[in-house]
């Protein structure tokens, strides 16, 4: 007897019947007041896509302008406004929410074995915080707009007219609290709702990551809400503790900022990490090297990560005793990142790649976090610092591990768990071109941008010497490669809705539980509970020509005791 | 039910149908139970955690603000060690004792409920939301008497509360139309800082440190400790008074204002729990809320802990 | 917990419960009343030596005895009222953990901004000073300059 443990039935009974989360109920109140963690990371999706597409409008805007020296075709405050709004929009509105709340959401308690997140009332509430945050957003840009930059910076901040600040203050503040309830859902779901036999080292590295990301949202967002109230009163009530003429301290506004913004930017970038371990090992059909590493060393950077804001401010007036310790303690923080690197690379090898769009998209971020974390050293040394900081050496810097890592990631994470999440499968040819096009536009936009900020281009700037124009045309091109590399996605995606082959529960050959659902999943995930394995170990993990999927077939599980005891009725044996 | 092969899987056996069959059992016996938890002791210690996460974040929330604190304090310790004067070391007291009693009677709640006793309960609920009234009534005889005296955050700390034009216009209304035609100062605006016209202010004070001689009759410095109901402008006429004086009544509304507002929350909250209570939704079985919004109220018992010291006792 | 039948086991559960609902909770644990109380009474005997301590000179020491007998306080709120010493481990990791790194965030600000104090004016600055002479004539506006060049 055939000790295959997730039985056929099980997929082949629900996409017969057709209920999945999706058909479970009908309507309008249905998703708007649902409990079904599945439904809400959907609707995560939705909204996070909607305001990407928004802050690269803006991007292009400013790209546009930027192609000659001088006006382009708006003036110098509308300029301001476009890149204050492309950061604010694409931090707190997209990439600090898009992977642990639109993939986490959905995925996190079907890979833990679990029917729900510990609190799917706050969970929902959290939905409701990041739409009422981006609501006051867009309010904002109804009032007049803000030109602060993303880091709202006093002097400037507290004195600015526009008229936009305050709302945008108060819409940040509710997104800090829907990023805070999502990250103390997920550590209490794993903490809590671990079922029999996932144990904290049996679980995925994508949940290790979640939860260590969970931990610096808990922990860091808070500081950033005062500090944002802090501002609202400082620009409301005057009462001074930012503003040198009154005895207050502006770069105490930039400890606050940054206590919270840098371990923000790491919110951004573990969950892309925890991403690209499930796609490299999947795809590559690999054990991953080195899994006890991987995994404290997310919880290393989260830790890490509090440690060391203040290398964003090393030319700010910060005393050179604190930027000596910053700029030390800076450089042993990409420590792990290298730890993992090294290790996704090592499952590479000698395992059989199939070069999925995922599998791009794994590759791409490989490359471009690699240069991305290099270059974070070159601005964590201090002496190239001065000469690098508030150039475009640093924006070309994050957006290579904001952009060229968190959101690649995101995207190649949503290939990966699209024919999960939709139940289709995308044209593989597409996605890749598309994948190829955002790779080619991306390192034209940004690299250049090295240079440019190693040869003294200011950031945030305006007009520029005529010297440097070469470079903004390319990067400007750039742009809208990638933009046409975005839209092919989308439309790949989006036609995959609609006359997308059907997908069976495991297209990739996945190991982990959500692979062991059907696609989509039913309304309460799982049909039978599932078995916990090694994740990893894809020596059980076969091609069934039938299903055109992969099936996992415990007689060939090499690391399971008595695996070939075939003796057990099939009723009380799993789950 | 067969349980001896479920070991292969590495789980505990008697899950399948056995799981399946005790799973709904729980959920049958107990109506609190929702459905992704198995067991009542598990959504229990998952509520709790989730309690203390959130509590973390309220510390983070504080703490940013005692952050605040020290940086300012450190920076200006003569400033706080001179305002500190301004505050009512008795009331500050009085408040503490009572937040002290409202975390007992909320902590005897949380105990009632475990053993069941729901009048004993509802009783210590009404306890503690009187003590939380109680201490938001003598934070506002605190906040009304200096307010009064102008002892607030900001430039206006340092318009007399006596000259009206001026402390209106500070408030941001309308300036008071120019009487005579005086030499406009230079002001560079700041947001905040409402524009007033030069000619309605007084000339600056004659005497040392353009404070007027007469005002000095009035110094502090041999006083020591007195709350001066009778002195209005003793902080103005105080010539010890150290520069950035209104730092401290910035910081010092901004701690205690946040925390009055957790506790007028924690009142609302204990209000819902007095109405579930009523209602008969707690006892032994589930009494979580309760417990919950106990430790919230510690929490809120705990912050006022160290701004008594810190803002009161500073020698 | 042995790994007999679930359903056995729920009914013995069951029968526990019931015979203890009148007056032991189903979860979490019973703190006795008179550990409550004397915690209290404690925690305001603590309040009156702090108030007592501020009226003696220890000089600079005044602070961090204010600190500590907070600190101890706030031990024994968190121990007794808020269940810490019957609660499990990770709850006082979480608790212990963020007050940790709130002193983090308070050392390093404090740390820098006690470099640079010496080359602060303690008074206004010049432009805040003309302000400040126009529009609060009561404000103090004497300016002590450190030696360092302005």
């Amino acid at each position: 007897m055939t000790t295959i443990e997730a039985p056929r039935h099980d997929i082949l009974d629900t996409t017969a019947t057709g209920d999945n989360y999706l058909t479970h109920s009908r309507g309008f109140l249905s998703w708007a007041l649902t409990l079904d963690h599945k439904r809400i990371g959907v609707m995560y999706l939705v909204a996070v896509l909607g305001s990407f597409l928004l802050g690269g409008v803006f991007a292009l805007l400013l790209r546009t302008e930027l192609l000659t020296p001088g006006r382009t075709f708006v003036d110098a405050d509308t300029y301001n406004q476009f890149f204050t709004l492309h950061g604010a929009i694409m931090v707190f509105l997209v990439i600090i929410p898009s992977i642990p709340a639109a993939l986490g959401n959905f995925v996190l308690p079907i890979m833990l074995g679990a029917k729900d997140v510990a609190f799917p009332r706050l969970n929902l509430a959290s939905f409701y915080l990041w739409i009422g945050g981006a609501l006051f957003t867009l309010y904002s840009l109804a009032v007049g707009g803000f030109d602060t930059g993303w880091t709202f910076y006093t002097p400037y901040s507290t004195t600015t007219t526009t008229g936009g600040v305050i709302p945008v203050l108060m819409g940040v503040f509710i997104l800090g609290f829907s990023s805070i309830f999502t990250g103390l859902n997920f550590i209490v779901t794993i903490h809590k709702l671990r079922p029999p036999g996932m144990t904290w080292f049996r679980m995925p590295l994508f949940l290790w990551a979640l939860y260590s990301t969970a931990l610096i949202q808990v922990l860091a967002t808070p500081v950033l809400a005062i500090t944002l109230c802090l501002l609202i009163v400082e620009r409301t009530l005057n009462i001074g503790i930012f503003n040198p003429t009154m005895g207050g301290d502006p770069v105490l506004y930039q400890h606050f900022f940054w206590f919270y913004s840098h371990p923000a930017v790491y919110i951004m970038i573990v969950p892309g990490m925890g991403i690209i371990s499930e796609i490299i090992a999947v795809h590559a059909h690999r054990h991953i090297f080195g899994y006890r590493f991987i995994a404290y060393s997310s919880v290393a950077i989260a830790m890490f990560s509090f440690i060391v804001w203040g290398h964003h401010m090393f030319t700010s007036g910060q005393s050179g005793l604190m930027n000596t310790i910053f700029s030390l303690i800076s450089f042993s923080v990409a420590i792990p990142s290298a730890v993992k690197t090294f290790n996704w690379v090592v499952t590479l090898y000698k395992g059989t790649i199939s070069l999925t769009a995922p599998m791009m998209y794994g590759l791409a971020f490989l490359f471009l976090f690699t240069i991305g974390g290099l270059t974070g050293l070159h601005c964590a040394t201090l002496a190239t610092d001065v000469h690098l900081h508030d150039t475009y050496f640093v924006v070309a810097h994050f957006h290579y591990v904001m952009m060229g890592s968190a959101l690649i990631a995101m995207i190649g994470g949503l290939h990966h768990w699209w024919p999960k999440m939709t139940g289709r499968m995308y044209h593989e040819g597409t996605a890749i071109a598309a994948c190829v096009l955002v790779f080619i536009g991306f390192n034209l936009t940004f690299f250049t941008q090295f240079m440019l900020g190693s040869q003294g281009m200011p950031r945030r700037y305006y007009d520029y010497q005529p010297e440097f124009q070469t470079y903004h045309v390319i990067s400007t091109i750039g742009a809208y490669v990638m933009a046409v590399g975005f839209v092919t996605t989308a439309v790949c995606l989006i036609q995959s809705l609609i006359s997308g082959k059907r997908a069976p529960a495991n297209p990739w050959g996945g190991a982990s539980l959500e692979w062991q659902c059907a696609s989509p999943p039913r309304h309460d995930n799982f049909e039978h509970q599932p078995t916990v394995g090694d994740c990893y170990n894809f020596a059980p993990v076969v091609w069934d020509e039938k299903l055109q999927g992969y099936v996992v077939d415990r007689a060939l599980d090499t690391d399971m005791p008595h695996a070939s005891h075939g003796s057990h009725s099939h009723g009380g044996g799993h789950s | 039910m067969s349980h001896a092969s479920s070991a292969v899987e590495g789980q505990r056996p008697g899950h399948g149908d056995a799981h399946g069959h005790a799973h709904s059992a729980e959920h049958a016996k107990y109506s609190f139970l929702a459905h992704h938890f198995e067991t009542p002791a598990q959504q229990f210690d998952s509520a709790k955690l989730g309690m203390w996460l959130f509590l973390a974040t309220e510390v983070l929330f504080f703490g940013a603000l005692f952050v605040g604190y020290a940086v300012l304090r450190s920076r200006f310790p003569e400033v706080f060690s001179y305002a500190s004067h301004y505050l009512d070391t008795v009331m500050g007291g009085i408040n503490t004792g009572v937040l002290i009693l409202s975390s007992l009677t909320m902590a005897l709640g949380v105990y009632f409920a475990q053993r069941g006793k729901k009048l004993a309960l509802i009783i210590c609920l009404w306890l503690t939301m009187a003590g939380a009234a109680g201490f938001l009534v003598i934070k506002y005889f605190e906040y009304s008497h200096k307010i009064h005296a102008h002892l607030v955050w900001g430039p206006t700390f340092y318009i007399p509360p006596h000259d009206e034009a001026n402390a209106a216009a500070n408030l941001g209304q309308a300036p008071v139309a120019p009487t005579t035609a005086a030499a406009a100062v230079a002001v560079v605006p700041i947001a905040g800082t409402p524009a007033v016209d030069a000619s309605v202010i007084r000339p600056a004070n004659a005497g040392p440190a353009g404070i007027s001689p007469s005002a000095a009759d009035h110094s502090l410095a041999a006083t020591g400790d007195i709350i001066p109901h009778e002195m209005p402008e003793a902080h103005l006429a105080d010539p010890a008074m150290p520069p950035n004086t209104h730092l401290f009544f910035a910081i010092y509304y901004a701690m205690t204002g946040l925390h009055g507002i957790h506790v007028v929350i924690g009142m609302v909250v204990i209000g819902m729990l007095i109405y579930r209570a009523t209602r008969g939704d707690f006892g032994p079985n589930y009494y979580t809320p309760v417990d919950l919004v106990g430790l919230y109220w510690h929490i809120v018992d705990l912050v006022w802990i160290f701004l008594f010291p810190l803002f009161y006792l500073i020698h | 917990m042995s790994h007999t039948d679930h359903s056995t086991h729920s009914a013995d559960h069951g029968a526990h419960a019931a015979s203890h609902a009148a007056d032991h909770p189903l979860v979490g644990h019973l703190v006795p009343v008179r550990i409550l109380v004397s915690t209290a009474m404690a925690l305001l005997v603590l309040t009156v030596i702090t108030v007592a301590v501020r009226y003696i000179d220890i000089g600079e020491f005044n602070i961090w005895v204010a600190i500590g007998i907070a600190v101890v306080k706030a031990a024994l709120v968190a121990t007794f009222f808020m269940h810490l010493k019957w609660d499990r481990p990770f709850n006082v990791l979480v608790f212990v953990g963020c007050v940790l790194f709130v002193v983090l965030m308070m050392a390093f600000c404090v740390l820098d901004t006690s470099q640079y104090r010496d080359t602060q004016y303690t008074g206004n600055a010049p432009l805040a000073q003309e302000t400040l002479d126009a529009n609060a004539p009561g404000a103090p506006i004497a300016q002590q300059k450190t030696d360092i060049n302005p």
